[in-house]
């Protein structure tokens, strides 16, 4: 099993979401979070203050898959949240060692 | 069927009127109440409370830290209710009841022989107690303001000290020599509805009081950003509706002078949108939300002094004044001298209230005011205008001086550092937003 993670655009979204669904996701974990990377901050000015705002809004999206559909949700995720502009984001793939379905109590892959 | 039903709704509604008209006018209300003029000015006195609660309080609030929003809300909640109170107890009477040289009288104490059909010879067709309420709400309003230099660090007991005593040593003074029949008034000085009174007093307290409690920690290098300007703008927007109220009603009567004002009051605020936006567009690329709301305040502020003496296009000068003048108060002034007023009390309502005040001297019109300016040739108008604004400027400044320090003598002003950072609302009053 394995953890995707991904940092995304917040517009982008629905489209992730849209082409998850497509390659058979239906679930997954979203969250609001704030971050850069080469994409560094931009400045806001208030009455002639000007503030450097490092950190910038960002969708941080979790799915659990099995080995197989790593790859493929990887693209798929690369794909609809591409813009070719700084800042679109990254993806991360990590191992799962357990995976636990609370409801049932069932495991592993049966579990995602 | 409908037709019917509309006919009887009407006829209902008619005989409810003619109910309601025929004991008032059996009862023959005291002479001297125009009927007009006191509806109007209960609509005013609304307006201008609406102004502090919520207008003020949403404006400073969207402007502050997320986890001082709380706290500067109740900065001006707190100040609404106490000046209140100290107003119907001894702010009114020593502000108009008598035109003694330095104070009024002791003779209102706590409203003390106001019946239902007293009048006050400043507004003689309204019922005094109506009186008494609509200036209530300018004395209020007036502390509230000076809070958005000091948010972020003042102690809240502190704050509520140095309210209460500016309350009574600053603006009630000041009411009384420009409105209540005192020295500056009867030299002559225009004051429609607060340039000196109201805004120059409060934002050179609020200079002073930036001065005096020092900058916040992290001024020039932590983020300082407004958390929520929507509720800047929410808060503009009622306080610009509040402002007709607030400088109609100085009119003190339901006419033409009290449409005159409000026509120059909406002018100016517009002017100083526009010219304020326009500013900030040409010299920092982009027209900032803020800018947009710090214009129109500032020409609200700005036009209060000549709203009732100047003709509408003089209004429309006054607000490009307004725009340029506080814009430049704020941006290079505020930064070329490095003082931490956190919400530019002084670089809006001080700079605007003494320039309005300057302005009604230059373009105060028969026509409106009964009074002429430089404009029409008199100028020593402009000289008796800067003689209020020094006055003011002196008294405010030396008053709000001397009060901080001695309310720092039994409590510190600022909160400490923790809390500070940690934030008022929580540590203040033991709440905050999620």
């Amino acid at each position: 099993m394995k953890l995707v993670t991904a940092i995304i655009k917040p517009f982008k979204l629905d489209d992730v979401r849209d082409a998850l669904l497509g390659v058979g996701v239906h679930g997954m974990t979203v969250t609001e979070v704030k971050g850069y990377g080469r994409q560094k901050g931009h400045t806001e000015i208030y009455r002639g203050a000007e503030y450097a705002v490092n950190f910038l809004p960002k969708i941080r999206i979790e799915i659990a898959v099995t080995e197989q559909d790593a790859d493929r949700v990887v693209e798929a995720i690369g794909a609809a949240a591409k813009t070719g502009q700084i800042g679109d984001g990254k993806i991360f793939v990590t191992p799962i060692e357990q995976a636990v379905r609370i409801r049932t109590g069932e495991t592993d892959s049966d579990a995602l | 069927m409908r037709g019917a039903s509309l006919t009887r709704a009407a006829a209902v509604g008619a005989a409810f009127v003619l109910i309601a008209a025929a004991p008032a006018a059996a009862q023959q209300p005291a002479a001297k109440i125009d009927a007009a003029d006191t509806a109007w000015m209960i609509v005013a006195t609304a307006l201008v409370l609406m102004m502090s609660i919520p207008g003020l309080a949403l404006f400073y609030a969207g402007m502050v830290r997320k986890k001082n929003v709380l706290a500067t809300m109740a900065q001006t909640f707190a100040v609404t209710a106490l000046g209140s109170v100290l107003w119907m107890v001894i702010g009114y009477s020593l502000t108009f009841a008598g035109d003694g040289p330095v104070l009024g009288t002791l003779r209102r104490v706590a409203l003390y022989g106001m019946g239902m059909d007293s009048v006050s010879t400043l507004a003689p067709t309204i019922p005094e107690a109506l009186f008494m309420l609509y200036q209530m709400m300018f004395a209020v309003i007036t502390v509230a303001l000076v809070a958005g230099s000091v948010a972020d660090r003042m102690r809240f007991s502190a704050f509520l000290w140095f309210s209460a005593l500016w309350f009574l040593v600053v603006y009630v003074p000041i009411a009384h020599w420009v409105w209540g029949g005192a020295f500056l008034g009867k030299a002559g000085v225009l004051d429609f509805a607060g340039g000196t009174v109201v805004h120059l007093n409060a934002g050179v307290a609020g200079l002073v009081g930036a001065l005096v409690l020092g900058a916040r920690r992290g001024y020039g290098t932590d983020n300082f950003a407004p958390h929520d300007l929507s509720l800047a703008v929410i808060g503009t927007g009622l306080l610009w509706v509040g402002w007709f109220g607030f400088n109609g009603g100085s009119a003190f009567a339901a006419g033409s002078r009290a449409v005159f004002a409000i026509l120059s009051t909406h002018l100016a605020a517009s002017a100083g949108a526009v010219t304020w936006m326009a500013l900030e567009w040409w010299t920092r690329g982009k027209p900032s939300v803020l800018g947009m709301i710090s214009g129109a305040v500032a020409g609200l502020g700005t036009i209060t002094p000549a709203s009732g003496f100047v003709l509408p296009w003089h209004a429309l000068i006054i607000g490009i004044a307004a725009g340029l003048v506080c814009f430049w108060s704020c941006t290079w002034l505020k930064l070329r001298f490095g003082y931490d007023d956190s919400l530019d009390v002084f670089g809006v309502h001080g700079m605007g209230g003494a320039t309005g005040t300057l302005l009604a001297g230059v373009f105060a019109a028969r026509a409106i005011g009964n009074v002429s300016g430089l404009t029409e040739g008199h100028a020593m108008q402009v000289l008796v205008q800067l003689y209020g604004i020094a006055v003011t400027l002196a008294w405010s400044g030396i008053g709000t001086f001397v009060l901080l320090k001695a309310v720092s003598a039994f409590v510190p002003l600022r909160v400490d550092r923790q809390a500070e950072v940690e934030g008022l609302d929580v540590t203040q009053h033991g709440e905050a937003l999620q």
